[in-house]
């Protein structure tokens, strides 16, 4: 939470720029006690108050101490996420959360599997787009792929506009992963 | 912090309702509000053979009346509130008292029986899913699994639910849990790595609050139910800093009593039906420092015309209280006790004279010769306002706590009574809970025996909870409940009256009951007064009498709560007079 420079304060909190109310999309790390119904808490406040969801994942990542790490994509005004990040450490069992947006300063990551289904000409351009976004083959027959791609939501969204003429039959993808650059915990 | 199993507990297990008492006695629990049911018979049991010689369980007549009263001991002496209640409807009818203190931040446990943990899941009888129904409602919850882990969760408990900004908390206990041996733990089990309330003020803040403060030529304290809530100290506190500053004090109605209303600079409460000179203080204020509020909308009014000119100071526990609705300029996270020390001892050191209040005392005082409290008197008929200042003058003497329902009378009560210190005041502030006056009434008296504890109630509101009175009789609990009856849902008519023009929509009490039989009938006093002349010596009745009473009061059917900031409007657009039925428009309408 940004708060102001008492030295530098305008008149009134009135005055203060509202240029910034534009909705924002924001990716949250929320390390949470794995504990029964930690999940029901954090999704129940998003449905509560209001908060957008776009994607959520979560699993457990420290196995001794029993944390795990939600991430949520969100998006709402710059005082919307402020609030968002508050109410969720009022939660008992957030221990913190992190903002890892993606152009800020972390990297995110998403997996998505595609089955395609096809034949002839269709079933070759779709193996050789496969191969250009590097993604791989995981399962074939002689009517269909089942390819994993693991990237950026952006390069998943493109293959599924290129797949989507050539039999895309059915997609499953994880939601949005994200870890903060450089050496430091995030 | 590692659990501590005590050495005699390795050799011999109790049982998980053992466990309970065990752990509810090193909490220092003394009262529980509760009624037995199926998934909580081996506590009461417990409770029988007791091991819970030293605990008083206050049996009520319907759960709701459990968690209010539990409310009112907590609020009428700073400790927690402790509620026992079965599974299923037990548990449903405890939500409203859940909601209730979590608007209000009071510290509250909550056990509730649950089946056995077998039969979780099975829509087995009087089940139901307690903490997925309370999770929204309630500051955290546990459903217990493992007996050895029970006595560390209620611990937990009464930790979370008393630190940092209080609120409620459930605990659901299956049957089996509550049979079934386990290892006893000490308080120092607790273990919560992920809550970390800050209390300590950040001196850099102080020290540029201060300097806000010390430049400001008109300020004003906005002081709130945090101020209760932090304790005697931040009462004092807050006395200590207005005496230094002279600085005027309004408070929401939650925080009545942290400041004295016999003060020369107490504006009275402010807000929706607060004070002329409050509102007003608050609208040209050019420095708000706020402590221990929230910027309730019923404090603000029209957001975007709230004090336009001031800088403010949000002093708050809570750090999601700051900005929430109304952009603060320097917010303090804190505990209102150690901030507010933080801000007299700064203060102090501080010698450059801040300048003259003169001007700004002047033009409250100017405010305040509008005297907007005032109301037509009557010599025939009681005036509900009347009622309220003879209440006031005949027993501000005493040691008294006052208790409301929620509506018009509610309203009157916190312009017309006055407290001069705090945890005397009970009211259901964020919720609005009617029916919370009476069993808050029988929670402040088992606390206080020998008060006087009254709830100033309507005639609607009471009749929610009327049940309640026959635990105030089983528990020889003297409350007063002094009625003031319209014979209408008064806040509602008046609304209908102000928007929907005049076509009163269901909110008459008809077919009301003869409220001195019905005294009678559940073995208290019944008193009726209509005339003014009569109040004061039925008053005294009321008073004099050793044991519950009802007084029906019959106060004049129309009369509108005022003055009053109307919906949509701002602070220094106070309807003083008369409701004319244009003051609210189009889009104050579909504001509730």
């Amino acid at each position: 939470m940004s708060e102001p420079d008492p030295q530098n304060m305008p008149a009134s909190a009135y005055d203060m720029s509202h240029a910034e109310e534009r909705d924002e999309r924001r990716t949250l790390a929320i390390m949470v006690d794995n504990e029964p119904g930690v999940l029901a808490r954090v999704v129940g406040l998003f449905a509560a108050r209001g908060y957008n969801i776009e994607s959520l994942t979560v699993a457990e990542v420290d196995e001794t101490r029993h944390r795990s790490r939600i991430t949520i994509v969100t998006s709402g005004t710059p005082h919307t996420l402020e609030q968002i990040e508050a109410q969720l450490l009022r939660l008992i069992p957030v221990g913190k959360v992190t903002d890892i947006t993606n152009s800020k300063r972390g990297v995110e990551r998403e997996l998505a599997l595609f089955k395609v289904s096809g034949s002839g000409e269709k079933r070759v351009e779709a193996l050789r787009i496969a191969e250009i976004f590097r993604a791989r083959v995981i399962d074939t027959t002689n009517a269909s792929f089942i390819f994993e791609l693991t990237g950026a939501s952006d390069k998943i969204d493109q293959f599924r506009e290129l797949m989507r003429p050539l039999g895309l039959v059915e997609l499953s993808r994880t939601g949005v992963l994200s870890i903060k650059r450089g050496a430091e915990k995030g | 912090m590692t659990g501590v199993i005590e050495k005699e507990e390795k050799a011999e297990a109790m049982t998980g309702a053992d466990i309970v008492i065990r752990a509810l006695k090193e909490q220092g629990v003394d009262t529980i509000f509760g009624y037995p049911g199926g998934a909580v018979l081996p506590i009461y049991d417990a409770i029988y053979q007791s091991g819970a010689g030293d605990i008083r369980h206050i049996l009520v007549r319907h759960e709701q009346g459990a968690g209010h009263a539990a409310e009112g001991y907590a609020r009428s002496t700073g400790k927690c509130g402790v509620a026992l209640v079965t599974s299923g409807p037990g548990a449903t009818n405890m939500v409203t008292p859940i909601a209730d203190a979590m608007m209000d931040s009071i510290p509250m446990v909550v056990l509730t029986g649950q089946v056995p943990s077998h039969l979780i899941g099975t829509d087995a009888f009087q089940e139901c899913d307690t903490v997925g129904i309370t999770r929204c409602c309630a500051k955290h919850n546990y459903l217990v699994l493992d007996t050895d882990d029970l006595a560390r969760t209620i611990h937990e408990a009464f930790y979370v639910a008393t630190s940092g900004r209080p609120g409620p908390v459930v605990i659901d206990i299956p049957k089996d849990i509550q049979f079934a041996k386990g290892l006893y733990q000490t308080r120092q089990s607790v273990h919560l790595p992920t809550y970390r309330p800050q209390t300590e003020p950040n001196l850099t803040k102080i020290e540029a609050a201060v300097r806000l403060m010390k430049a400001a030529k008109r300020p004003v304290f906005y002081t709130g139910g945090g101020v209760i809530n932090s304790g005697d100290a931040a009462s004092t506190a807050l006395r200590k800093l207005q005496a230094l500053t002279g600085f005027p004090v309004t408070s929401t109605l939650m925080g009545l009593g942290a400041f004295p209303a016999t003060h020369k600079d107490w504006l009275g409460m402010l807000g929706m039906h607060g004070s002329y000179e409050a509102n007003n203080a608050m609208h040209d204020c050019d420095l708000m420092i706020c402590v221990g509020a929230r910027f309730d909308d019923r404090v603000t009014g029209r957001i975007d015309a709230f004090s336009p000119g001031s800088k403010k100071i949000h002093i708050d526990i809570d750090p999601s209280s700051i900005n929430k609705t109304v952009r603060v300029d320097l917010p303090i996270i804190a505990d209102c006790a150690k901030a507010l020390n933080a801000l007299i001892e700064t203060w102090q050191k501080d010698n450059s004279a801040p300048p003259s209040l003169v001007a700004w005392q002047q033009e409250i005082a100017l405010w305040r010769g509008r005297k907007c409290f005032t109301y037509q008197e009557d010599k025939q008929l009681i005036k509900p306002q009347y009622a309220i200042e003879r209440l006031y003058e005949l027993t501000k003497s005493r040691n008294t706590y006052i208790t409301t329902e929620v509506g018009q009378h509610q309203m009157w009560a916190a312009q017309h009574y006055h407290f001069d210190e705090p945890n005397r005041w009970m009211t259901s502030g964020g919720l609005g809970t009617m029916g919370y006056g009476l069993p808050a009434a029988i929670g402040v008296q088992v606390a206080h025996p020998d008060a006087l504890v009254i709830d100033i109630a309507g005639e609607a509101s009471v009749q929610m909870v009327m049940q309640e009175m026959s635990t105030a009789v089983q528990h020889d609990l003297p409350i007063k409940i002094f009625i003031l009856n319209n014979e209408w849902m008064g806040m509602v008519r008046q609304w209908q009256q102000l928007l929907h023009g005049e076509r009163y929509s269901h909110s008459y009490s008809d077919a009301l009951p003869d409220f001195v039989k019905l005294a009678e009938a559940y073995g208290g006093m019944g008193l009726l007064c209509n005339h003014p002349g009569d109040l004061d010596a039925q008053i005294e009745a009321m008073i004099a009498y050793n044991g519950p009473v009802i007084f029906d009061c019959r106060v004049t059917k129309d009369e509108n709560c005022l003055p009053m900031i109307p919906s949509g409007a701002a602070h220094n657009q106070m309807i003083l007079g008369e409701i004319v039925g244009d003051e609210i428009d189009e889009k104050g309408k579909a504001l509730v």
